[in-house]
């Protein structure tokens, strides 16, 4: 390829472009002035205008987890640059894979507290795989070719390029790099999987369970873990992020485990003899007190990280690697070992999950409450839309009755916080949701105290046209606060009341988009049709839910999975 | 001192640790091991054979947290080449020590000896000060250090351990090694 002389700032054009990016969130910014000037003649890449620098991040997460990509946000330096923060450390925690890009001030001034300085790489450095400060123009292709690398490839995650000013305006000769090299980067793994020692213990369990997470929808490998779990015939347990990852509507699948799972799931995993951990990695949310964990079960743990191998549960067989290329190869080895020794019996086993289930099932009452219950929104929502839809989340109690009720039968169609635990995600994810899949039906459930932390985005979205449906489920608190409140500091509410709630119906309007408002159950159904139907642009739905409803069961914090409450 | 800790609580362990030669790795390294609580006793850094490359030794000293967990969550820093824990019995390690003692001349001849006899060299006299250089394992180090401590130590300064494999096992990126 014959070089071209450029600036920096177009050279960056240029190798987004070679990348396949089509969406940048971003706000412009004096730092990165040029990137903006170059970016006006892309005739590839579409920038989205945030209102704020997280949103741009949180909708580059929702983006990338809703299609496989990596999603890109902008930043100028200083503020725009730690207001991208709060979105690459949830993408850090999440593995979801992200390039933020941040214009600092000129090289000269760095490190002399120049205006809207910001020593972002060295803010980033613990929530980024990797980060770079661009010192020298000719660096830039490469140093970008390796950030779309590490942030796609291993464990994904977040990565942070820096390009002070005037490294952006320095001229080079510009040609694309075909190839990274970098020596200390996923290094090769010693010696070959055990996966005939993996079988051994499936084939000997009597009492095993799959536990799935995250690491199905980035590796892209549902159709084998459908295989492996097929096989087996276990029951299937799944983290937030492994939603999807098993259809919840399988009659092996008994969804979501740990603090807010079904007491059948804990009971299941508690008196499991063997846990086969797929792309997980053993959560204080799903284990519980961690020294009463599973206390009978070996482990059989499958994760692409090496670090996340023991590091909370010693893996009785570790296995390192992609799920997606590994997974076929322990069914093999668990395949022969059925047919060699035969099956285990599983069926005692199955028949007491089973009776856990029937016993200890997800429940509310709706029947006789005058109140709309939060579970009867998830519950509509996905009846009607037969739970074909991309649902996003903000955090908190809206997001565990989300998660609990809302039947996930894909992959990348739960877009939530999980690890960092993001307030705020739910309309930013909904964004990038939306823009990454526009034939898809993307819903938003929130709740009013996560939805106001980035609610100025309202104003893109209405901007974009985009079809989404905002539901907030509004209980007028912070209501997972409120909750722990009311169990563990003796109804002391403080500071969660949220009553002088802005009008969001009026709000809508003021932003240009449909606004609705349910009270009443008789009111709920009509309002989601209408909603469901509307096509043009966003939609805000306010429905008002039973205020002091909470989430159950729970297993309080620090205490064993399988002492859970009810509240009844 | 190190090797009081070393006995009230946990192990200790050396890794050794081949870096691109960066600006900033250092703080990546130093931040992993405060954030996820490794607690480094010593940590020495300097150049190799190849201009690119730094390499690092680390003592670390763990409390309930395994070494390899330590050893992964390095490796993952992507300007950490390699990295490996040198187990004690396959370990040459060595530490240098200065220090200042402040001694009538009339010690100084006895100073003279006890230097001699841990291969220890007087670097610097002055009528009531002289200053003692030692090099070698901790172990040593910390003898001669107590037998010192009897004539006032009024500054003393140790270098943290550097430490190489014994026999022909390398610590090397694999495009550089032979």
């Amino acid at each position: 390829m014959a070089k071209e002389k450029m600036t920096g700032a177009q050279a960056l054009v240029r190798c987004l472009e070679a990348e396949g990016v089509d969406y940048i969130f971003g706000i412009p910014g004096g730092a990165i002035l040029p990137v903006y000037d170059a970016l006006f003649d892309s005739k590839k890449l579409k920038h989205v205008l945030v209102r704020h620098e997280q949103v741009g991040a949180h909708a580059a997460e929702g983006y990338a987890h809703a299609t496989g990509k990596v999603g890109v946000c902008f930043g100028t330096s200083g503020p725009g640059a730690t207001n991208l923060v709060t979105g690459i450390a949830d993408a850090y925690m999440d593995s979801v894979p992200m390039v933020a890009i941040t214009g600092n001030v000129s090289s000269a001034l760095i490190g002399t507290d120049a205006f809207q300085e910001a020593d972002i790489t060295g803010i980033t450095m613990p929530i980024t795989k990797h980060n770079w400060l661009v010192t020298d123009v000719r660096d830039l292709p490469r140093i970008v070719k390796e950030a779309f690398y590490v942030a796609r490839t291993g464990r994904p995650g977040p990565v942070l390029v820096d390009i002070p000013k005037d490294v952006q305006n320095a001229e080079l000769e510009f040609e694309y790099p075909e190839m990274v090299h970098i020596p200390g980067y996923l290094p090769p793994l010693k010696g070959p999987p055990r996966f005939e020692d993996a079988a051994t213990l499936v084939r000997n369990a009597s009492r095993p369970v799959v536990y799935l997470g995250g690491g199905v929808r980035t590796s892209n490998a549902h159709a084998e873990v459908a295989a492996f779990c097929e096989l087996l015939g276990a029951p299937v347990v799944t983290t937030v992020h492994g939603k999807g990852a098993f259809p919840e509507t399988h009659p092996l699948c008994l969804g979501m485990f740990g603090m807010h799972g079904g007491r059948y799931a804990n009971y299941t995993v508690q008196h499991s003899d063997l846990i086969i951990a797929l792309g997980a990695r053993f959560d204080d949310r799903v284990t519980g007190k961690l020294s009463t964990f599973a206390p009978e079960a070996k482990v059989v743990h499958l994760d692409i990280d090496p670090a996340e191998i023991s590091k909370l549960v010693t893996a009785t067989v570790p296995l390192v690697g992609d799920l997606k290329t590994m997974l076929p190869g322990l069914t093999d080895a668990v395949r022969r070992a059925f047919e060699g020794h035969g099956r285990p019996d599983l069926g005692p086993w199955k028949k007491r999950v089973m009776e856990w289930r029937e016993k200890h099932p997800l429940r509310y009452r709706q029947e006789g409450q005058k109140h709309i219950l939060p579970q009867t929104v998830v519950e509509l929502l996905w009846k009607k839309t037969q739970g074909k839809a991309i649902v996003t989340t903000g955090v908190g109690e809206h997001q565990m009755f989300a998660a609990q009720y809302w039947k996930t039968s894909f992959p990348r169609q739960f877009i939530t916080s999980g690890g960092l635990g993001t307030m705020g995600f739910c309309l930013p994810a909904a964004m990038g949701a939306q823009l990454g899949k526009p034939n898809d039906l993307v819903i938003g459930i929130d709740g009013d105290g996560s939805f106001q932390m980035t609610l100025q985005d309202l104003a893109t979205v209405v901007e974009l046209k985009l079809p989404i449906k905002i539901f907030i489920l509004n209980n007028l608190f912070l209501g997972m606060v409120r909750q722990w409140q009311e169990l563990f500091y003796d109804n002391r509410f403080s500071e969660t009341p949220l009553a002088d709630c802005p009008d969001f119906v009026k709000l809508a309007d003021a932003y240009g988009c449909l606004g609705l408002r349910a009270r009443t159950l008789e009111e709920l159904d009509g309002v989601v049709d209408r909603a469901l139907a509307h096509k043009d642009g966003p939609v805000i739905v306010d429905v008002r839910v039973r205020r002091q409803e909470k989430v159950f069961p729970m297993v309080p914090a620090g205490a064993p999975l399988n002492d859970m409450i009810d509240g009844e | 001192m190190e090797k009081t800790e070393e006995k009230l609580n946990g192990s200790t362990h050396t890794i050794s640790l081949l870096v691109e030669n960066k600006p900033g790795v250092l703080h990546r390294i130093a931040g992993l091991f405060s954030r996820r609580g490794y607690n480094i006793a010593s940590l020495t850094v300097g150049p190799t054979e190849h201009p690119e490359y730094s390499r690092m030794t680390i003592v670390v000293r763990l409390s309930s947290k395994p070494v390899e967990q330590v050893v992964r969550q390095v490796q993952k820093l992507i300007p950490v080449v390699e990295v490996r824990e040198l187990r004690p019995e396959d370990l040459i390690e060595r530490e240098l020590m200065l220090v200042k003692i402040r001694t009538p001349e009339k010690n100084h001849a006895e100073l003279r000896a006890l230097a001699d006899t841990y291969e220890a060299q007087i670097v610097d006299v002055s009528p009531d000060a002289l200053v003692v250089e030692a090099t070698g394992p901790a172990g040593k180090l910390d003898a001669l250090e107590e037998r010192l401590q009897h004539y006032g130590i009024q500054e003393l300064v140790r270098s943290g351990r550097i430490a190489l494999e014994r026999g022909f096992k390398t610590l090397a990126p694999p495009n550089l090694k032979e």
